[in-house]
């Protein structure tokens, strides 16, 4: 109980200081992840459209995903330097399996009568992806997009090892000083953060998803 | 008009789909390429919008060899239902009956008024509906919008592969109708593929019957009905339909043929018509030339009311003549909403008597009961 009240205090007073970490935070999980819709969905598209390419796209980001975060970091440091940028970066890599593979699984779902339809009525192949295609892969995307969320806040909480801000800056230095009230004021936020993602998206999912049942 | 000459087919897998097909798709007319599961059909119908290209042989539209024309025009010349209805569940009925309109890019004022009218050519009101996404129609409702979309455009061509096949009876029966009210209306060439044979006698000008990718025979249903080619046919058609055909056909309109008459001859007075047609207490006569030819009737209604004059002034025409050599089934097709009396006339236009209407129409019931009891 006493601990709560502390924290409680602790948060209140930093608030200001908080809610810019959090803010910083959300602002480098939604550029990676809107670079990585910029590169994942073409990517996907290409994919499920050349099917030799396929193996190859989905292999390199699937390798992407493997190597450890503190990992990837450290490594892109080397590239591009301390701060906010790389971590983006490192968060556009990892989000790239989910966008990829469900932009790709998305477009292949098409049933294949309607891409009769498509094609019998006359509809070029640019056609049948931009009318047919991609629409109807909007809620597998979707579902990647809110997978990558969760993922890339959960990984931005290591930003502050090279050099960025967000809510990890609290955990760590709450780490290096010993200071359960300082983690946990970083670590509350941080969930928060990914549970209210992982609702909205899962709504917006949801209301994609509802036409679609043909 | 579309044209399949000495056509092959063979899948990438080496499997021979289609062997020296030859047909002859008739224009403004309703086609049925009909056969078992697994025949060709759907392999047909889509090597003329080049869905599938043939291996060799050659398709002709409007005598243009279609290999030679670009895919995208040609089926957007050619409106498509396919199998499975195949709406787009992401758009609204507006936007996938205005599918090709759009492609086509006309203009918006344009697609708007073509996809009012074709959801009312087919009852479906446009402001219930427009708005509203396949997943929010019923079955029948859905196919009516396939149907539509493949019309939107004004295609000389319509094909379409199964588009009543998924519905209940009842409401499949409904679509038929409304196909076949529909072509009078916009007398498309319609190839129609299906598997159900009575489908194809109710709707279909024209019918192609294949069997294990070739074509095995053509022809009006009639001509299916009345000369099947080989057993094949018979057994495909079924003996029950072959029958009741027959059991028409063989019905001889002699029989049916009322000679116990009352003649008048076209000079007398009408007073003198009228007692003979009280005489013989009957309504009508049929009025005749000096040499027995057929001239007219006449009525006792308007014999009453003008007593005076020459029974010349109250000759009318028959709505309908038929001669005693007429089959049963044409006379059958002229008859619908004839109300008086039918002078049946020999080949030299005498006189032999009247259809009796009752009388067939009494075989006909006990017919159609036997068959429905049958089936
Ligand atoms: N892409 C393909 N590759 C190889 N064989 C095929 C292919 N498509 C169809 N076939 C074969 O060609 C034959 C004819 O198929 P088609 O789809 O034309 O039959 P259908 O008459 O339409 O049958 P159904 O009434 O079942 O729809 C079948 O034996 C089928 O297995
Ligand atoms: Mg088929």
């Amino acid at each position: 109980m006493e601990f709560i009240m502390e924290l409680g205090q602790y948060m209140i007073a930093n608030y200001q200081e908080l809610l810019n970490l959090a803010w910083e935070h959300i602002l480098m999980v939604a550029y990676g992840i809107g670079l990585a819709l910029l590169i994942g969905v073409p990517l996907g598209v290409i994919a499920a459209k050349v099917n030799w390419l396929a193996p190859i796209i989905l292999s390199l980001v699937n390798i992407l995903q493997l190597i450890p975060s503190l990992a990837m970091l450290a490594l892109l440091m080397l590239y591009f330097g301390f701060g906010f940028k790389t971590v983006v970066i490192g968060l556009l890599f990892y989000s790239l399996l989910p966008i990829v593979r469900n932009t790709y699984v998305g477009i292949k779902e098409v049933d294949e009568s309607i891409i009769e339809a498509g094609v019998g009525n006359g509809m070029t192949p640019l056609q049948l992806l931009y009318k047919i295609q991609f629409p109807l892969s909007i809620p597998f995307l979707m579902a990647g997009i809110r997978l990558a969320a969760v993922i890339a806040i959960s990984v931005a909480t290591i930003g502050p090892y090279i050099g960025a801000g967000g809510l990890g800056k609290e955990i760590i230095s709450g780490i290096s000083l010993q200071s359960d009230v300082k983690i946990y004021a970083g670590a509350i936020p941080a969930t928060i953060i990914a549970i209210l993602a992982d609702f909205i998206l899962g709504k917006v999912e949801q209301k994609s998803k509802k036409r679609m049942a043909a | 008009m579309i044209e399949l000459k000495n056509v092959n087919k063979i899948y990438n897998d080496g499997f021979q789909a289609l062997t020296k097909v030859n047909v002859e798709f008739q224009e403004g007319k309703i086609n049925v390429l009909i056969g078992p599961s697994g025949c060709g059909k759907t392999t047909t119908m889509k090597l003329l919008n080049r869905l599938v290209d043939y291996t060799d042989g050659e398709v002709y539209f409007n005598g243009k060899k279609i290999k030679e024309m670009n895919p995208i025009e040609l089926r957007r010349q050619m409106g498509f239902v396919i199998q499975n209805i195949g709406l787009f569940p992401h758009m609204t009925i507006f936007n996938n009956v205005a599918t090709v309109p759009k492609l086509l890019k006309w203009d918006k004022d344009r697609i708007k008024k073509r996809v009012i009218e074709l959801l009312e050519m087919v009852n479906l009101d446009p402001n219930t509906y427009m708005n509203r996404y396949p997943s929010e129609l019923s079955g029948g409702q859905q196919q009516r919008i396939g149907v539509i979309r493949a019309l939107a455009a004004e295609p000389s061509t319509i094909l379409m592969d199964e588009p009543f096949s998924a519905l209940d009876p009842i409401s499949r029966e409904q679509l038929q109708d409304e196909l076949l009210r529909l072509q009078t209306e916009i007398n498309k060439t319609i190839i129609f593929v299906t598997h159900d044979m009575d489908e194809a006698l109710k709707i279909a000008d024209n019918i192609v019957l294949m069997k294990d990718g070739k074509v095995v025979q053509q022809g009006s249903p009639d001509s299916l009905l009345s000369n099947p080619a080989n057993d094949f046919v018979k057994e495909f058609i079924g003996e029950k339909r072959l029958n009741s055909n027959n059991q028409l056909n063989d019905l001889s309109l002699a029989n049916y043929i009322n000679k116990d008459i009352l003649l008048v001859q076209s000079d007398i007075r009408i007073e003198k018509a009228t007692s003979s047609l009280i005489e013989r207490k009957v309504s009508s006569a049929v009025v005749i030339n000096e040499d027995e030819t057929y001239n007219g009737i006449v009525s006792l209604y308007d014999a009453i009311e003008n007593n005076s004059s020459e029974i010349n002034s109250i000759i009318k025409k028959a709505s309908l003549i038929i001669y005693e050599n007429d089959k049963v089934s044409t006379v059958l097709e002229k008859i619908e909403g004839i109300h008086d009396i039918v002078p049946v006339l020999s080949k030299e236009d005498i006189v032999v008597g009247l259809l009796s209407v009752d009388k067939l129409f009494a075989t006909l019931h006990h017919l159609t009961e036997y068959k429905r009891g049958e089936i």
